[in-house]
């Protein structure tokens, strides 16, 4: 049985050994030091981890380049969003500096500096988001960035998350679980959000024709309105128990930042799933996508693209409830009109919830939404 | 990035007869030139024997007895 290879052929690994970073941690306060935001500091720990291979640190400016104009990397492989680092000076590093990433005061890795270049706001803007308006969050984050670029090889220290540990995976550990499952085929699942019934159904169709289903919520910084991270897992664990097969399901966190890159993050979302091992990634409507920036089918048409990504996109249109079929249906499967459908909208279930109520059972299943309902705040403020 | 480099292509040869075929293979599809098409068929083959030549498993023993160690730890495993 021959498991899905990683992106660009093999899975990174650049985490130091026990005693490696042990002397990292000792010797840290001899180098010069960059404090990164939480957010760098899990783009560190999935570099590290292998979740981006074949990145081995941070991009060079040829890499960056070649990413935003081509969509992928100097060896031609597929890669849509470029992964830098960012500092607000440039003038305190040199090239083939040894330098301490540091988050929260303690040491996370070394970094090589093989290139300090200039970061071009309009150009990375505008080829990433395919725009340049600020009220996009992706371009707001961009113009809020350092103006220099740091790239370079990593050498990580692993550090075990402080939260959700129980159900952090990386990518060795899910080859793994998955041999050892003895599934072969694999689909990925992307979420930001608790499960309603249209995200059940578009997970047990893709399941219907895999060995294995990898639900694997996103965490990472969140906007207010947003529903924490402990209630997506716990919805996610409610339903689970309940509703889908222990020997063919496995739910993980991936902690990463959300880019609202739309088409050019679905390529993104699937290369990190193809990392942990999976063959097939289920893209829904809009995926990543972000007001009205991206056309809503514009991140499953970008597949075509891509014949060398080595994971199958699963496309999928939105399921609904259909009154008349009784049954929750999609475009391809009921004949009925529109005033028949019931959507599955976000918003609607979102303000049952901040109105103190229970979304409908049409809507998601009670005991998804009684786990929700418990939590004395489900929203971000 | 601001001096970018320019995106670099090179020529190689096909027969004539083949660029016909492919040109008039292409017509109404996506592709837009016989270039594209080459280029997106030899990335498909390509990405095809690299899956094929790829070695059976990835990781050591002691690897393995270690993440399974944690996994059953963590209910993933029984
Ligand atoms: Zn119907």
């Amino acid at each position: 049985m021959k498991m899905n290879q990683a992106h660009g052929g093999s899975l990174v690994s650049r985490i130091l050994s026990e005693t490696a970073s042990n002397k990292l941690k000792e010797q840290a306060s001899e180098y010069p030091t960059i404090t990164i935001s939480s957010s760098i500091a899990d783009i560190v720990q999935n570099i590290g981890h292998g979740v981006l291979s074949p990145l081995t640190g941070f991009m060079t400016e040829a890499e960056v380049n070649n990413v935003l104009d081509d969509m992928r990397l100097l060896s031609d492989t597929p890669w849509t969003i470029p992964i830098v680092l960012d500092v607000k000076e440039a003038n305190d590093f040199s090239v083939d500096d040894e330098v301490v990433l540091s988050t929260d005061g303690a040491p996370v890795a070394a970094l090589s500096i093989e290139e300090i270049f200039k970061l071009d706001q309009r150009q990375f803007s505008q080829q990433v988001f395919g725009t340049q308006d600020s009220k996009h969050p992706g371009v707001a984050r961009v113009h809020a960035m350092g103006k220099t670029l740091l790239g370079g090889k990593l050498s990580v220290i692993p550090s075990p998350p402080k939260k959700f540990a129980e159900v952090t995976l990386y990518p060795l550990d899910t080859r793994i679980l998955f041999k050892t499952k003895g599934w072969r085929t694999i689909v990925a699942f992307q979420t930001r959000n608790p499960p309603h019934l249209g995200h059940e159904y578009v997970e047990k169709t893709a399941l219907t024709f895999v060995d294995g289903i990898f639900i694997n919520p996103l965490i990472g910084p969140k906007k207010p309105g947003d529903f924490r991270d402990e209630v997506i897992l716990d919805a996610y664990r409610a339903l689970m128990k309940t509703y889908f097969l222990r020997e063919n399901s496995v739910l993980s966190i991936l902690r990463s930042p959300m880019y609202y890159a739309g088409p050019r993050e679905a390529i993104h979302h699937s290369i990190m799933r193809k990392n942990f091992g999976c063959t097939h990634f289920i893209v829904g409507r809009d995926h990543a996508g972000v007001g009205k920036f991206y056309h809503p089918f514009a991140a499953q048409e970008i597949f075509t693209q891509f014949p060398d990504l080595g994971i199958t996109p699963l496309l999928f249109k939105s399921f609904f409830y259909c009154t008349k079929c009784r049954s929750i249906a999609n475009d391809k499967t009921c004949p009925h009109p529109k005033s028949d459908h019931i959507n599955f909208s976000g918003s609607e279930i979102r303000r049952h919830f901040k109105d103190g109520l229970i979304p409908p059972e049409s809507l998601m299943r009670r005991e998804v939404a009684e786990v929700i309902a418990s939590h004395p705040e489900p929203f971000v403020t | 990035m601001s001096s970018k480099p320019k995106r670099k292509f090179t020529t190689v040869s096909i027969p004539k007869t083949l660029f016909e075929k492919i040109k008039d293979r292409i017509k109404n599809t996506g592709f837009s030139s016989v270039s594209d098409y080459v280029t997106y068929v030899l990335r498909e083959i390509f990405a095809e024997k690299q899956q094929q030549q790829s070695s059976e498993q990835a990781f050591s023993h002691e690897d393995e007895k270690r993440v399974k160690e944690r996994l059953r730890a963590l209910g993933y495993l029984d």
